[in-house]
């Protein structure tokens, strides 16, 4: 058997019973990334030395019986999360040779639990983006149609994961980009709770939305790494302070009493119809498993677009000022003053989409304009979150399409950005509320491409996603749909 | 909401990116774009509502006044492009 | 320098005071200084990609010890905002500080005006923020060099209301700030050093005029005389400019401290827009009123009410309460002065006259002193109990101050011992009285006044350690007899 066609959770016993070693599985993966990672450009950089010494290490720890579930786990991490001495990019010009000398949260826990961290993942230039088309190291191409996109900003881990290039991979998500792309390749996705993992490391794009979180090939497998790295972090002034349910074991086949919310915001007049049919399909699965559906309203729904690309952009135009070619980075050659520096070594460092949402953000916070925008966008946040805050007094959990279409062709919104952006409508409010949010696919269109959809809980409620997405993987077999390569 | 080519060229300074004269146009135009769509906030009677800067509300935690980090200077300096006697170098800053 | 009678100038006065964390604001680099450059950095200060701030809670302790000595309001929520630049020395490109819930609002300070008379100094807010590094510049040949050190050293902002009206009230109100800091341990209030730095508001309008001038921001004023001069400066030139109807511009002003002038930094400066946000890495500060009353407890008794005690209790004049109370370290050494067993009016004199003036000849604080307290005191004590004389005292005095050995010692090893045994100064008076025949006949033909050259002659025999008191009863006793 092929063991880079196996699960998460069935690798694990492969390795627990000894019939392959943590070294073995590592060099299955790494040959067959070196055979595809040309086509789908999913990684960015493939860490083989220290991908085999962190093998050899957790056979070590396999031999000596203390192995954690995650022990020669190969994984790919995406190229935002900060690795000592091993290159982080960031999908960027600007962080091209950049080397880190710390690690990030996510990637020292999931060492010291022994996984083995294959490579780093591509991803949009700064997690700005939607199609993976914005990184500096070429677009990632969707393993179910190379001519498509395969969503973003986490493009690389998502399509990492469908070409069967690692047993999980690690994305971050600001407005969707861990469930968008997950939906679009077929896979599982969750963003958990804002604070709910540490984002020290974690190369920020906006602080008071970015989330890191698990994408893998079911529920199962989720939960096994979400273990990992959930918890408080003292690095981290927004981690959550909170005790870690044991995510696995309350994994479920049945949803009896679960009271699924459907709004009615997330199935507009226009939504395309595989997609309405798909989640119709789905509910009809959900009812059988023993939930009940109930319609709910979230009012400003329509407004979360307008109120994420004020903030999120305006927090980034502040975050991205660091990057001025002084500490590290890119330097513009020979600048002949002082704002010559800046101005060439971040215009040259950055590609048009960050300029352009650095340069909305400065727009939206200067003088004159900060209370019309930013604290306008601040209040309709406010109202955003309370939508789903009532929505939960009347159920347990929501239900929409994780995407208002599948995946489109390379290119087709490149230089449309509002149209880009609005294929996170159904993501992003998700963001701006702080909750836990998960896409598993559930269907497929026309052209074979997957349907995802999203699953949104209360506040630290990750375990209820999980159940929920497991129980109706038990029930299906959308997740083990695979792409031929 | 439309925004003017002067005003582009303020925000790009204070950004401290530059734009060319030949993509400036499109960039108005997008920005205009996304500024239009951000129009739809005005519908909403925000009068009386908290701004909301943070997602969760949660009170700050506080670290205890300790020395934890010792000379890591080597490591700190490595990846800057232009260094001399231990020191960042940049172009003359005028005073 | 004179004021024109017909205008009045307002001043605000914005301070910077270094805290005294052992630790950086938002991470565990050292605040110490001396290393070499950029040895006390680290990824959160240098602000590297995907750093995250953890606030010092020494620093909000400090921020709440120095609201409650002014009086102010401790607010229980406060935020933290990002203040956006580009500058080599501040590496996130913008500076953590507090801007629309700063942690302290309201408050005063006291300050003693010219004519004697307290003057209420209201203060507008204190807020904490992050310091930023250093950029050098002299003798580098086309470029700057930048150290990270001084990044990230936590700084509290004191911002006073602009009710000063003249540059010696805003030396007062520095004095005061910067004693109030140090008794309170948060700062070492050292301009030079820049660890207490002072930017001052200065505007001028005609005598009774209601609306406040245009102001002009002055900065690069190192020590409080400069403060003063530059203020001084700057109102004459706004008066003068107004009455040669040219208007003030709002604007900084850089004051040049060798021509003594202030210079305007008008189109070296990039018209600023900071675009201020709340900080989305920092959560608001929660501050219990639990928490607050916790540290007024702790609070040490300020400047103010010590020289009240200092007057009430030890019966100290308001100028000695004054010169006592000036330093926290001045007011700590009066006091163990007193508890070594001195009587606190000799005490208030012995350090205002007698230590001050030789430690003022020498340039050293009184930190410096090797005369102790206790050593102090115990000399005092000795000149209470007639041990020595006054006279004497101020000898043994100068040996203490030089060698840092007690009076105890040095009284001993020197045989300096006041005498007052009648018999052993008796055996003296004899002999003195022998030798001066002449002298003994004057007196007692009536020149009485003849009695000091006879004390003199005691003295010198018991070379000086005869208590004076006993010798002039002794010779009167004698003479007449």
């Amino acid at each position: 058997m092929d063991p880079t066609q196996s699960t998460l959770v069935q690798a694990q016993g492969l390795l627990r019973t000894r019939q392959i070693s943590a070294v073995e599985l590592t060099q299955a993966f790494l040959e067959r990334i070196d055979r595809i990672n040309p086509v789908i450009n999913a990684y960015i950089t493939v860490d083989h030395d220290g991908a085999l010494e962190a093998a050899r290490a957790a056979d070590r720890c396999l031999r000596a019986g203390n192995a954690t579930p995650l022990t020669g786990i190969p994984i790919g991490v995406k190229d935002l999360f900060c690795t000592e001495n091993v290159r982080t990019t960031c999908g960027s010009r600007m962080l091209a040779n950049f080397r880190p000398p710390y690690e990030s949260t996510v990637t020292r826990r999931l060492k010291e639990a022994g996984a083995v961290i294959l490579g780093k993942t591509n991803m949009d230039e700064f997690a700005m983006g939607s199609s993976n088309e914005t990184s500096f190291f070429g677009p990632v191409r969707n393993p179910w149609d190379i001519g498509r996109i395969p969503g973003g900003s986490s493009g690389g881990s998502a399509a990492a994961l469908a070409a069967h290039l690692a047993l999980a991979t690690i994305g971050s998500d600001t407005g969707g980009s861990i469930r968008q792309p997950a939906a679009l390749t077929g896979i599982s996705g969750l963003k958990p709770t804002y604070g709910r993992i540490s984002r020290y490391g974690m190369i920020a794009f906006a602080s008071s939305l970015d989330q890191a979180g698990p994408l893998a090939r079911d529920a199962a497998d989720i939960a096994v790494v979400l273990q990992i790295l959930a918890g408080h972090d003292p690095m981290d002034s927004t981690s959550i302070e909170a005790d870690v349910p044991d995510y696995f074991n309350t994994l479920a086949n049945r949803l009896d009493g679960l009271r699924i919310g459907i709004p009615e915001e997330y199935h507009p007049d226009g939504l395309d119809p595989e997609i309405r049919c798909a989640l119709k399909e789905a509910e009809r699965v959900l009812l059988d498993l023993g939930a009940s559906i109930i319609p709910v309203s979230l009012p400003h729904t329509r407004y979360a677009i307008p109120t994420y690309y004020i903030i999120a952009p305006a927090e980034a135009s502040s975050n991205l000022a660091r990057y001025d070619g002084i500490r590290f980075g890119y330097r513009c050659q020979e600048p002949k003053d002082l704002n010559d520096l800046y101005t060439r070594t971040r215009s040259e460092g950055f590609g048009p989409e960050v300029r352009r949402r650095i340069m909305l953000g400065t727009y939206v916070l200067s003088s004159g304009y900060y209370d019309a925008y930013y604290r306008k966008a601040q209040k309709v946040r406010r109202l955003i979150a309370q939508d789903f805050h009532q929505a939960f007094e009347a159920v347990d959990l929501l239900l929409t399409p994780t995407t208002p279409g599948t995946a489109f062709p390379l290119g087709e919104r490149v230089d449309d950005p509002v149209a880009m952006y609005l294929s996170d409508i159904f993501t992003i409010n998700v963001n701006l509320a702080g909750l836990p949010g998960m896409s598993i696919p559930c269907g497929v269109d026309q052209r074979g491409l997957p349907i995802g959809m999203q699953m949104i809980a209360p506040v630290l409620k990750e375990e209820r996603v999980l159940a929920t997405a497991h129980a109706f993987q038990c029930a299906t077999s959308w997740h083990q749909r695979q792409p031929e390569l | 909401m439309s925004i003017t080519a002067e005003t582009v060229k303020h925000v790009a300074n204070l950004a401290r990116l530059k734009v060319d004269e030949s993509g400036l146009p499109a960039l108005v135009r997008q920005l205009s774009d996304i500024l239009g769509l951000v129009e739809q906030l005005n519908e909403l009677d925000t009068g009386n509502v908290v701004p909301m800067s943070h997602a969760l509300d949660q009170p700050m935690p506080e670290r205890a006044d300790e020395v934890t980090n010792s000379n890591r200077r080597e490591a700190m300096l490595a990846n800057a492009p232009d260094t001399s006697q231990g020191y960042f170098r940049v172009p003359k800053i005028i005073e | 320098m004179t004021y024109d009678p017909n205008y009045e100038t307002v001043i605000g006065l914005e301070v910077h005071a270094q805290m005294l964390t052992r630790s950086k604001i938002f991470c565990g680099c050292p605040t110490t200084f001396g290393s070499e450059a950029n040895g006390q950095i680290c990824p959160v200060c240098a602000a590297f990609p995907g750093v995250l701030p953890v606030l010092n809670t020494e620093l909000v302790r400090m921020a709440i010890k120095t609201g409650l000595a002014i009086r102010g309001t401790i607010r229980h929520h406060s935020e933290f905002a990002r203040k956006n630049y580009f500058y080599p020395d501040l590496p996130a490109g913008y500076q953590i500080s507090q801007f629309e819930l700063p942690i302290i609002e309201g408050g005063e300070l006291i300050i003693v005006a010219q004519d004697g008379v307290p003057k209420r100094i209201g203060m507008t807010r204190i807020h904490m923020e992050v310091d930023a590094g250093k950029s050098l510049h002299e003798g580098i040949q086309g470029a700057s060099w930048v150290d990270l050190n001084r990044t990230g050293t936590p700084l509290l902002e004191i911002v006073s209301e602009p009710d000063l009206g003249t540059a010696q009230e805003a030396g007062d109100y520095l004095k005061k700030l910067r004693s109030i800091l140090r008794y309170l341990q948060v700062c070492d209030g050292n301009m030079e050093e820049g660890s207490f730095r002072c930017d001052a508001n200065v505007s001028v309008r005609k005598r009774g005029a209601t609306r406040l001038g245009t102001r002009t921001e002055l900065k690069n004023l190192n020590s409080i005389r400069n403060v003063m001069r530059a203020i001084e400066y700057e109102a004459e030139r706004q008066i003068d400019a107004l009455e040669s109807g040219i208007p003030v511009v709002q604007e900084t002003r850089l004051w040049d401290a060798n021509q003594n002038v202030t210079r305007s930094m008008r189109g070296k400066e990039e018209a600023h827009d900071y675009r201020y946000f709340p900080e989305p890495d920092l959560p608001p500060l929660i501050i219990s009123q639990q928490r607050i009353e916790a540290i007024r407890e702790q609070l040490p008794e300020l400047p103010d009410a010590k020289g009240q005690r200092f007057m009430s209790q030890l019966g100290l004049s308001e100028y000695d309460a004054g010169v006592l109370t000036a330093s926290r370290e001045m007011a700590m050494f009066f006091e163990e002065t007193v508890r070594a067993g001195a009587q606190p009016k000799a005490a208030a004199n012995w350090i205002s006259v007698e230590l001050l003036g030789r430690l003022n000849r020498e340039g050293l604080d009184i930190e410096q002193s090797r005369v102790t307290p206790v050593h102090l005191g115990r000399l005092l004590v000795l000149i209470q109990n007639n041990e020595i004389s006054g006279k004497m005292a101020k000898d043994v005095f100068d040996l203490m101050l030089a060698s840092g050995t007690g009076p105890d010692q040095i009284v001993q090893e020197r045989g300096l011992k006041q005498v007052s045994d009648s018999v052993a100064i008796g055996a003296i008076i004899d002999q003195v009285l022998a030798q001066n025949p002449q002298q003994v006949q004057q007196f007692r033909q009536g020149k009485t006044k003849v009695i000091g050259f006879l004390v003199g002659q005691v003295m010198k025999a018991s070379q000086g350690q005869a208590n004076p008191a006993t010798v002039n009863a002794l010779l009167q006793e004698k003479l007449s007899g």
